[in-house]
């Protein structure tokens, strides 16, 4: 079972991804796009109060934060998703739209949560929280709210999907795992095994963490 | 202020966007609504785009009209994988079947140049044998078109995208040489090289559509590895920076924000054949009909027979040009599996087109147990690509999630693109739900048969030795990814078991044409995109044939 803490040390200790916003490496339109991701609003446009703290409970256990990095606004980034009506373009015979989806997956969530412990998703303990997601994927639920939207497909295509595509749309994520980021128009010039262009970041090995770190909060 | 291509159409005032240059402009031709032109062609990807431009360099009115913005990649494309989302194709559709398709960013488009704004560049030629794979390799179908014609295509399209490769080609007849050289390979494309030596079997440069060198007023790759979600910097030969422009510059009017929902069908009394008048689309919020003498579907494999069936009248209640029942039938993707390990080294494989190195081993060999073949690339996903892989395909979520994700300088993957056999069962037809548009949405049904599972399970065991015999570790194999489609309009040269004829000419309406991949009775084991537009300049070259005969 998943410890509820970040994973492990630092891999790419000091970098970030947003020091490079004004290097050739951004070209205007990601300034402006990162810059609206990072201002995404607090408050729910979709959901209510109780829904987003549902989500942020679900993202909580899907993607587990690490401590140290700037937090991720997952449930909010999906309020953001579902209040402008962003689609993928298709959805299983059985599943509704994606508005639909989440607010009927949100409701048999806290139905099959009040029905064995009483408390709504939101209030559980992370064990229990995850437990109940863990019989979602397995399609393990059969309150009737569910209405014929099977659970282990809202899990898959639905709630694992956006939540994924949440915490790796933020520059947080893109830091934590060494990724470059932006690069427009400035792109790479080493190309081949374990080469690094200077504006990418160093890995850390076992005693190197502090140049690593040293190189990385350098990186412009 | 800038405009927003996504809510006010671009192309209007007797001017288009100039894609080379931040908020640019070049004249344009205009057309009424009620001159009849030559051709409306619905769809300007790498079938509508290309046709769009042979046929007014031939001399033709050519009206093209495209459900999506036509965008400038120098100002409109951030190096961003959710912005870029607005390159797809995300309109309702729903997938089913006992192996559903993934559609939305794999394989549709929507905006000027259709999915080759968002296509990873692959430029393959069939191999000869495909064209006749019933009489030469014992499955699919004969497509009416020989291979030595096909040729003299893919040599055109070839120079006219100025597509980079190698010296050498190991596979199949003999080739001119590439236009422009191979780009350097990334460590992805190493590894892949490494498997296949270690192996014994060739690999080779991938030929890809983005520029090893300057090219008017484009610079070369600068290999970002945004590919995928499309090419800020105007590398990447797509329709909307190679077809398109040369297209306006001939005469032709492109349409962006104008999402056709019927070809209007006129049936004359007295025993003369039904004619296509034209087409009904809505621009502006306003329902509007383009006169013409000839209409082109090139919407691709879904939308195309979507719009033919929601084109239904009294006379054809089964849809247009469906005579033959073959409309949306045969609905064929490519096999899109996947092995995937780490490396002790650091592969980065973000940098650089994702696909820089290829092996067509399995296409061009026949000692196999399954009908078909396969080629294999290596691979470069972006993060929220990459995280999606690793939660909805390999299954991880929480702690083994995050720490998988850790890994993701280290991974290193292989990736095919194969021939799944074409099926009649696998359809796409029409659901009862409606778009924003007030017109039915399609419904695609995917199931593989088992000649496609031995394909599969024969791609994962080699691409795992490969990643063995290179020291990766923690390989695991996704299964399930789809790309390309084919198939709902299948050309032939029979009337009862085709839907078009050599020419992508219906055989039932013979001013109504398809030029898209929804023409291919098969598929083969390579990326669609060079074949899609060799048959598009084909087409237009037959067209102007018939056109100096009087048989148009």
């Amino acid at each position: 079972m998943a410890e509820h803490r970040s994973a492990g040390p630092e891999r790419y200790p000091g970098y970030d991804v947003l020091t490079k916003r004004r290097s050739p490496s951004w070209n205007d339109k990601t300034r402006e796009v990162i810059d609206a991701r990072l201002r995404t609003p607090r408050e729910p446009r979709f959901f209510d109060i109780h829904e987003l703290a549902t989500v942020q409970a679900i993202a909580a256990i899907i993607t587990p934060q690490p401590a140290h990095r700037v937090p991720v606004p997952v449930a909010e980034l999906i309020d953001h998703k579902l209040y402008i009506d962003r689609q993928d373009g298709y959805r299983a015979a059985d599943m509704p739209r994606e508005r639909t989806a989440w607010r009927r997956g949100i409701a048999a969530l806290d139905a099959e949560s009040n029905s064995t412990h009483g408390r709504p998703f939101r209030e559980l303990e992370p064990r229990e929280q995850e437990e109940l997601l863990r019989r979602m994927e397995q399609g393990d639920l059969h309150d009737p709210v569910w209405g014929g939207m099977p659970p282990k497909t809202f899990f898959t295509q639905r709630l694992l999907t956006d939540v994924v595509d949440a915490y790796w749309s933020y520059p947080t994520a893109w830091s934590e795992m060494g990724y470059g980021g932006p690069a427009s128009p400035r792109g790479y010039v080493r190309m081949g095994y374990d080469e690094r262009d200077p504006w990418e970041p160093a890995e850390a090995h076992g005693d190197d963490a502090l140049e690593a770190r040293r190189i990385n909060q350098r990186i412009r | 202020m800038p405009d927003d291509p996504l809510t006010e159409p671009r192309a209007r005032n007797g001017r288009a966007p100039d894609v080379f240059r931040p908020g640019g402009w070049v004249p344009m031709r205009q057309f009424r609504d009620d001159e009849e032109v030559d051709f409306v062609i619905v769809g300007t990807g790498a079938g509508g785009g290309t046709l769009a431009c042979r046929l007014a360099e031939a001399g033709f009115t050519v009206v093209a009209l495209d459900a999506g913005p036509w965008f400038r990649p120098l100002e409109d494309f951030a190096s961003d994988e959710a912005e870029q989302t607005k390159l797809y194709w995300t309109d309702d559709r729903i997938s089913t079947g006992s192996n559903p398709v993934q559609l939305g960013s794999n394989n549709s488009g929507k905006g000027v140049g259709g999915s080759t704004v968002h296509f990873a560049m692959v430029s393959l030629r069939f191999r000869p044998e495909w064209f006749k794979s019933r009489t030469l390799l014992g499955y699919g179908a004969d497509w009416p078109i020989d291979w030595r014609e096909m040729w003299g295509y893919y040599r055109e399209v070839e120079e006219a995208l100025k597509i980079s490769g190698p010296v050498n080609y190991p596979w199949g007849p003999k080739r001119p040489r590439y236009p422009y050289r191979a780009h350097e390979l990334n460590a992805a494309g190493l590894a892949l090289a490494e498997g296949c030596e270690a192996l014994g079997i060739p690999w080779t440069e991938t030929p890809i559509a983005t520029l090893s060198a300057p090219r008017g007023r484009a610079h070369p790759c600068v290999y970002r590895g945004f590919c995928v979600t499309g090419c800020s910097t105007n590398a990447k030969q797509s329709a909307l920076v190679t077809w398109i422009p040369r297209a306006v510059a001939a005469g032709a009017e492109i349409r962006d924000l104008a999402m056709v929902g019927r070809i209007e069908v006129k049936h004359p009394t007295g025993g003369h054949e039904a004619r296509a008048t034209g087409v009904h689309y809505v621009r502006e919020g306003r329902w509007r009909f383009q006169h013409a003498r000839h209409v082109v579907v090139a919407g691709y494999a879904i939308e195309t027979p979507r719009l033919l069936f929601n084109s239904a009248d009294q006379h054809h209640p089964q849809g247009l040009a469906n005579s033959s029942g073959l409309v949306g039938k045969y609905f064929t993707v490519q096999a899109n599996q996947a092995v995937w390990g780490l490396s002790e080294r650091e592969i980065r494989s973000y940098k650089g087109p994702p696909s820089l190195a290829l092996t067509e081993h399995w296409n061009y060999c026949d000692a196999k147990d399954f009908f078909g073949g396969y080629c294999y690339m290596s691979q470069g996903p972006l993060p929220q690509l990459w995280a999606r892989v690793q939660s909805t395909n390999r299954g991880l979520w929480g702690n083994r999630l995050m720490r998988a994700m850790q890994d993701y300088n280290h991974q290193v993957g292989l990736k095919i693109v194969g021939e799944f056999l074409a099926q009649e069962r696998n359809c796409v037809t029409l659901a009862d739900d409606k778009d924003q548009y007030g017109l039915p949405i399609p419904r695609v049904e995917y199931s593989w048969c088992d000649n496609d599972v031995a394909l599969i399970d024969h791609a994962l065991a080699f691409m795992r030795r490969a990643l063995e015999a290179i020291g990766a570790t923690d390989i695991w194999d996704q299964r399930d990814d789809t790309c390309h489609m084919a198939g709902t309009c299948r050309m032939g040269d029979d009337p009862r078991t085709s839907v078009v004829d050599g020419d992508c000419r219906s055989w039932d309406i013979r001013n109504l044409f398809v030029c898209d991949g929804s023409v291919f009775p098969t598929t083969g084991g390579v990326n669609p995109s060079l074949t899609i537009q060799a048959l598009a300049c084909r087409t237009a070259d037959r067209i102007r044939a018939l056109a100096a005969r009087g048989e148009l």
